[in-house]
């Protein structure tokens, strides 16, 4: 069966980058295109840039992001809670109250470990 | 009815069938669609609205007609209107973009006390229209060392993901857009795509500005999308649905007053996902100039512009639409056309809130920042989660008025007790970094300073 809705939002995700690429191809036929070793350097304050870009970065960048997704994924699982939450009996509701007590367990764990820690 | 009903409602909404789904017809797919989904086909007059109250609603009936007189296949009729519908929604909403940066100049230079675009038509209406043209004839520089095709995609999904957005963000009673029973993912799932365009700028730059920029908004955004997804299921609760329209129709009493802590958290979360100061740390100007777009020039540049601004519209939008009743209002059910006029004055009303703050605050530290989410933001969430679903269960079976007033005062009640644990953790943070520092006091001043004021005062009046 096609479903409306998602033929609505399939058409929205084609024209939708459409809509966001027309006013990046107009620039192509009317703007000026004169470049030149100077202007296509990387502006960092004109100084000269040294070395290269891609940096190492610091380690809780990484552990920020680890520690996203853990909660990310876990979160998810409790949409559908939310969604049967009135069909639910009172003991369902509070084996989602569980659920969530564990992902606060971890979250003060993580706190105590000082992955939470910027320096 | 009493606004008891919002499960109800939504029961009505996810059976989907044949009858009631007639109030909630697709943007411009009416009859067509109907018969090619073998549903009941409506005749003039049966379709709620197909009058002058619901002109769009009107006007498809009208085009469908045309259509079907030419004699097209249902299958292509359905998808001519189903493009014309997008058309006119992203039209719409990009031209609102142009106004907006318009207004975001003017409100700028209201509250730093200065005029603001005045020149260019009357009071600068046409102003943005001049940007446009300016930014469109600009040159378009690709740095050295960058990686281009990267580069030149980045600010096309900025713009587009938040663009996708509107596509599931109900106008009006009957001008739904896309009424999709995931709704909610929906939204969160293209704010992540949002983010990934800044990622791909600042990575494909080859800039060390352009980089740390991206680095700062892995660390900022993907943080505050947590409590933001947590904020997001309490709706969902009361609503029984993740559609958006379906939780829409549950607010017969608006979700603020049954749910502020979450409203303020969503808020607060949705403002550091567009990355507006106080947490504009992935575009600090004073630090890294631009951040991720300080190479983007002319209508690439332009593109975040307008992808920025149009987050903040969405996030406004959303917020109502999630928490003010969206296109709730008076009169709306007899006139489903004023819908659109209350979604946009609310969704202006938060923009507005969201400017507000973001030129009276300054910018926070990127370890404050990801204490404040992590250490704060994501613990009251998740309570204020737990609080609600147990409360909303316990309180089925009392009457709504009560429901309400617990539900308010018990959200009171943790707003201040949050309060308090601040209070306690600040005065403890003040005791660590040092003294009190003093603060002027009259009689401090006085009791110092006393004889010598008061010896000078007699000295000089005994010269005169």
């Amino acid at each position: 069966m096609l479903d409306e809705h998602w033929l609505y939002i399939g058409v929205f995700l084609v024209l939708a980058p459409i809509f966001a690429t027309v006013p990046i191809i107009i620039p192509r036929f009317i703007a000026p295109k004169k470049p030149n070793p100077i202007k296509l350097e990387a502006y960092e304050c004109g100084i000269e840039t040294v070395g290269d870009t891609w940096v190492q970065f610091r380690v809780q960048y990484y552990i920020f992001a680890l520690v996203f997704l853990i909660f990310d994924v876990e979160i998810v699982f409790l949409y559908p809670w939310a969604v049967a939450f009135d069909l639910l009996p009172l003991f369902a509701i509070f084996e989602g109250i569980l659920f969530i007590l564990i992902l606060l367990a971890g979250l003060i764990y993580l706190w105590k470990r000082g992955a939470l820690e910027w320096t | 009815m009493p606004w008891n009903g919002h499960r109800e409602i939504t029961l009505q909404v996810n059976k989907a069938d044949g009858n009631f789904s007639s109030a909630f017809c697709v943007l411009f797919r009416l009859n067509a669609l109907r018969k090619f989904t073998g549903k009941k086909e409506y005749r003039t007059g049966e379709v709620p609205g197909e009058n002058m109250t619901d002109p769009i609603t009107w006007i498809a009936n009208w085009l469908e007609t045309i259509l079907e007189g030419i004699g097209l296949p249902v299958g292509i009729m359905v998808l001519i209107l189903t493009v014309l519908g997008v058309l006119i929604v992203v039209i719409f909403v990009l031209a609102i973009d142009i106004f907006l940066v318009w207004m975001e100049r003017k409100v700028v230079a209201r509250f730093q006390d200065r005029l603001g675009p005045n020149r260019v038509g009357p009071y600068g209406l046409i102003q943005p229209i001049a940007d446009v043209i300016k930014l469109i004839i600009k040159e378009d520089t690709t740095p050295k060392g960058a990686d281009v095709l990267i580069y030149n995609i980045a600010p096309v999904i900025a713009l587009a993901s938040v663009l996708i957005i509107w596509a599931v963000i109900p106008f009006t009673p009957t001008l739904v857009g896309a009424e999709v029973n995931i709704g909610v993912l929906f939204i969160v799932a293209f704010g992540g795509i949002g983010t990934l365009a800044i990622i791909m700028a600042g990575w494909s730059s080859n800039n060390k500005y352009a980089l740390l920029g991206a680095f700062r908004t892995v660390a900022q955004v993907i943080s505050y999308e947590i409590p933001m997804v947590i904020a997001l299921l309490i709706p969902v609760i009361f609503a029984g649905t993740m559609s958006i329209q379906g939780i829409v129709n549950s607010q017969e009493l608006w979700n603020i007053v049954i749910a502020p802590v979450a409203a303020a958290i969503l808020l607060v979360s949705s403002i550091a996902e567009i990355g507006r100061t106080p947490f504009d740390l992935l575009e600090a100007e004073s630090e890294i100039v631009a951040g991720f777009h300080i190479e983007y020039s002319g209508m690439k540049f332009g593109l975040f512009y307008a992808g920025e601004l149009l987050h903040a519209l969405t996030i406004g939008a959303l917020f109502s639409t999630l928490f003010l009743g969206g296109w709730r209002g008076p009169f709306v059910e007899q006139i489903p056309v004023l819908g659109i006029f209350y979604l946009f004055g609310k969704a202006f009303l938060v923009y507005f809130l969201i400017m507000w703050i973001r030129y009276s605050l300054p910018r926070i530290r990127i370890d404050h920042m990801l204490n404040f989410n992590w250490k704060f933001l994501t613990p009251l969430a998740l309570i204020a989660l737990m609080v609600t679903a147990i409360l909303d269960k316990l309180l089925t079976d009392f009457s709504n008025i009560t429901y309400a007033v617990i539900m308010l005062v018990v959200n009171l009640v943790l707003i201040w007790a949050v309060i308090m644990v601040l209070r306690i953790y600040a005065s403890g943070e003040r005791k660590k970094v040092g003294e009190l520092k003093p603060t002027a006091n009259a009689d401090a001043v006085l009791s110092t300073f006393g004889k010598d004021v008061s010896s000078a005062q007699e000295t000089s009046g005994a010269s005169t």
